[in-house]
């Protein structure tokens, strides 16, 4: 009985986790599935959106979840503009994927140290009347500071989807993905659009970054623990699918909750390798791919 | 006589997508065959499935009467399977005499080095003679194009797949390659000529298979195919 | 520069560094020296895989550490010598180069990529998990209280490294003018290409992958004994896999010379740069050195030597 009880709080709480999951892992989606861009530097990008809401709860009292959202069209021009660096850098000049792969290396590890230089190393944490508070049904008890996340990274997942599927641009975003030529032909520019979807990836980090400090204490470094999971989430759910992502995060926090839960929590990092390792020798092209 | 090239019920799918199916050519040793057909009907992936490139789903692929079917490429190149690409794929920072000698080195039919052809040799054969010590990046289409045989002549290959080796010439530069192709032949090279230019082709061939949606509409003399109702249709469009 | 001419300038460099320790040198520069020599050796391993085939591992700090920890291990269970410790650890890191590989080299390049990304952090969790080599707490090492010829422990290493650092350039020489590397220089280029022209690419960058890693792991052997005390974040520390990616990018990855000279160069200034300024500043630094240099020179120092004297030339 009690093992039963155990079980299904490991997996509902892997579930809330994969929630959040998805939320760090969209940008990547993206970026990476969608535009072929393998941004490694995604996860630094988010630790920058956990910071940024640390300051405005810190600093002004300001919920960590509503300064998320008002972060997101500061880290969507950012990453708009960065997307045109990068552009005139690398992919006008012609596919190299190497140096590519070093830039977006070097940004991660710049990003971290300016991190490290302007807040130090020690673990930050935000404070929300939700934090600290639970919700429960029988034996079933559920932290708030879960739940929140994942309702909201839930919203963040359904609202990029619908404006994929269902928005000008966002067809346009998905049509790039498949064919830059035939977008040329529809007389739209593939770069400006690229331009557009980058930006949207990097503003989802501003939110999954309030996220994950409202879960949990954060240190700048700590985004290296988030590069196997966001890789295995977006190689797993197929590659630039939304609802992919989704299913592929909440596999992975439920695979990691029950290792946390039944071999002890240091153990849990190790699970998005083996995934990861796992879909590419196995099935490369994800669970959704076809 | 055993044929040199056996493809025997050869199928391909992307996903849901048929490139291949059950596609069945035989080539004789010593053959000029044409390979012709709209774009997208499946030329390029019957090729990239005879040269190991791609693995076919099903059928086999037999090559002087040895099954190659799981061969991967770098080991049916030195059975004698050469090919060039569509699009040029040259080294781009090695020199043009450098590009030759990667296939020397690694694909040659001859397992003496001795036995092998001279890098200086091919590129007299070719005609690329003065820009043996250019880098690939710099060369011109035409010359681009010359490389890509050259590197495939360079093996001693018993059989050279041309794909599309004059797309975008002129008119004197087609003549140039034909030329290369015949002489080639001449030298006991059998040869299967993917080719968009009509002229080109029905000069060359001996005999033209004709690929449609993956599947081959038709196969014999040259004259005899343009005049088949189904290759015209295939063509013009229905 | 001829094979004889090589040959001898690297046993001079050998003897030279042999000579130092006799003169009574502080015994400081033989400290920073050894992490200079240390990063010779990584940035070496890394263009073996990443300069000549153009396969980007950024798991350098996983290779290293998988030396670091078996050279523990083994100490703490048998208590070998140095150089079988050497020899066990890049055993061990070629292994697990070569499984990494064989999983993911099938696949786009940038899988594989990804793939020792990952890596290092999943080994990082077994580690700290693993409480014989001491754990998530660290362990301490003890160095052996004599050695033979040497006036300290820290000069004996410091030739370790020397020969380790020496021996890499020549291995790396050595494969590219091979057979070997004229195949991994046809990969980079143009895989596709590569395989329908005999070239075994699988083969080859799995040959490349294991070399690579057994050399990182070589490199991490003796680190124990160098630091004394030893934690998971020490040995899988970020700063090893960016400067083995930094400074063969920096200096040049299409031959021995570039990450030798990038290596020599940003180890140094960040050996001085310690000692004057922060840490943290001096690895940011180093990050937006190859930030740079990826976009404005893109083939290294050695590559924009080249094109200067080339145009000097022209003129």
């Amino acid at each position: 009985m009690f093992e039963h009880q155990l079980f299904l709080n490991a997996v509902l709480s892997g579930l809330l986790l994969g929630g959040f999951y998805a939320s760090v892992s969209i940008g990547l989606t993206i970026s990476f599935g969608q535009l072929n861009i393998v941004n490694i530097a995604h996860p630094a990008f988010v630790i920058v959106g956990s910071y940024a809401a640390y300051t405005a709860n810190s600093g002004l009292g300001l919920d960590p979840i509503v300064s998320g959202i008002l972060f997101m069209p500061v880290f969507f021009a950012g990453g708009a503009v960065f997307y045109r660096v990068y552009h005139v850098c690398f992919e006008a000049r012609g596919d190299d994927p190497l140096r590519g792969l070093a830039f977006f290396f070097g940004i991660m590890f710049v990003i971290e140290v300016l991190l490290i230089i302007a807040y130090g190393v020690d673990y930050r944490l935000v404070e929300a009347a939700y934090i600290g508070e639970t919700v429960g049904y029988g034996a079933i008890t559920l932290p708030l500071r879960m739940v929140a996340p994942f309702l909201a990274a839930l919203i963040l997942t359904f609202g990029i989807q619908l404006f994929l599927s269902k928005t000008f641009t966002g067809r346009a975003i998905m049509a790039v993905a498949q064919d830059q030529i035939a977008v040329q032909l529809m007389a739209i520019n593939p770069t400006y659009i690229k331009q557009i979807a980058f930006g949207i990836a990097i503003m989802t980090a501003s939110l999954a970054g309030a996220l994950l400090i409202v879960i949990g204490p954060v240190e700048p470094s700590m985004g290296r623990q988030y590069i196997g999971r966001v890789f295995a989430i977006a190689v797993l759910g197929g590659m630039g699918s939304i609802p992919g992502t989704l299913v592929a995060a909440l596999i992975l926090g439920v695979a990691e909750s029950l290792t946390a839960t039944f071999y002890g929590p240091s153990w849990a990092p190790a699970v998005s390798f083996g995934l990861l390792l796992g879909a590419l020798a196995l099935r490369p092209q994800g669970l959704f791919g076809r | 006589m055993q044929p040199l090239l056996l493809a025997k019920s050869v199928t391909k799918r992307f996903g849901g997508f048929t490139a291949l199916d059950h596609v069945d050519i035989t080539v004789s040793s010593g053959e000029r065959l044409g390979l012709i057909g709209p774009n997208g009907s499946g030329k390029t992936t019957f090729i990239n499935c005879i040269s190991g490139t791609l693995r076919n789903d099903s059928g086999s692929v037999f090559f002087d009467g040895a099954d190659i079917s799981t061969l991967p490429a770098h080991q049916r190149i030195r059975k004698g399977i050469a090919r060039s690409f569509q699009i040029p794929k040259p080294f781009p920072t090695m020199t043009v005499r450098e590009n030759i000698l990667i296939p020397l080195e690694f694909g040659s039919t001859k397992s003496k080095s001795q036995d092998r052809r001279s890098p200086d040799d091919v590129l007299d054969l070719i005609g690329l003679t003065e820009k043996a010590n250019e880098t690939a990046a710099h060369l011109t289409q035409v010359e681009l194009r010359k490389l890509e045989l050259a590197r495939a002549v360079a093996v001693d290959p018993k059989l050279l797949i041309s794909d599309e080796a004059m797309a975008g010439l002129s008119h004197s530069e087609v003549d140039d390659i034909l030329e290369i192709l015949l002489s080639l032949n001449a030298g006991g090279i059998t040869i299967i000529m993917i080719e968009h230019i009509m002229r080109a082709v029905m000069h060359f061939s001996e005999r033209i298979v004709v690929l449609d949606a993956g599947q081959k509409i038709a196969d014999g003399e040259p004259n005899t195919v343009a005049e088949d109702p189904r290759v015209q249709e295939a063509y013009l469009g229905n | 520069m001829k094979g004889s001419v090589f040959f001898i300038g690297a046993c001079t460099v050998v003897l030279a560094g042999l000579a130092l320790t006799r003169l009574g040198v502080n015994e400081y520069y033989f400290f920073a020296g050894y992490v200079v020599l240390q990063f010779v050796v990584l940035a070496t391993a890394w263009n073996i895989l990443g300069g000549y085939a153009g396969y980007v591992n950024f798991g350098s700090a996983g290779f290293f550490a998988i030396g670091v920890y078996c050279s523990i291990a083994l100490t703490k269970a048998f208590s070998l010598p140095l150089p079988l410790l050497i020899l066990a650890s890049s055993i061990a890191a070629g292994l697990i180069g070569l499984a990494t590989g064989y999983l993911t080299l099938r696949l786009r390049g940038v899988f594989f990529a990804i793939a020792t990304l990952a890596l290092a952090i999943v080994l990082e969790t077994l580690v700290s998990n693993w409480s014989y080599v001491g754990g998530a707490a660290g362990t301490f090492v003890m160095r052996p209280k004599t050695v033979i010829f040497f006036d300290s422990y820290v000069e004996f290493l410091f030739i370790v490294m020397l020969v380790l650092a020496v021996s890499s350039v020549v291995i790396a020489r050595t494969i590219e003018r091979s057979r070997f590397g004229r195949g991994l220089r046809a990969i980079r280029d143009e895989e596709v290409a590569a395989e329908s022209m005999g070239v075994p690419t699988l083969k080859l960058k799995l040959l490349a992958t294991t070399l690579s890693g057994a050399l990182m792991g070589a490199a991490g052997a003796p680190f124990s004994y160098y630091v004394t005390y030893v934690d998971p974040p020490s040995a899988f520390n970020l700063s090893f896999a960016v400067n083995a990616v930094a400074m063969p990018l920096i200096g040049g990855t299409a031959t021995w010379l570039g990450p030798l000279i990038g290596a020599l160069l940003l180890g140094s200034i960040q050996q001085i740069a310690t000692v004057t300024i922060s840490s943290e500043l001096n690895l940011l630094i180093v990050g937006l050195t190859l930030i740079i240099f990826v976009i404005v020179a893109p083939d290294g120092l050695v590559g924009a030597a080249r094109r200067i004297s080339k145009w000097v030339r022209g003129n």
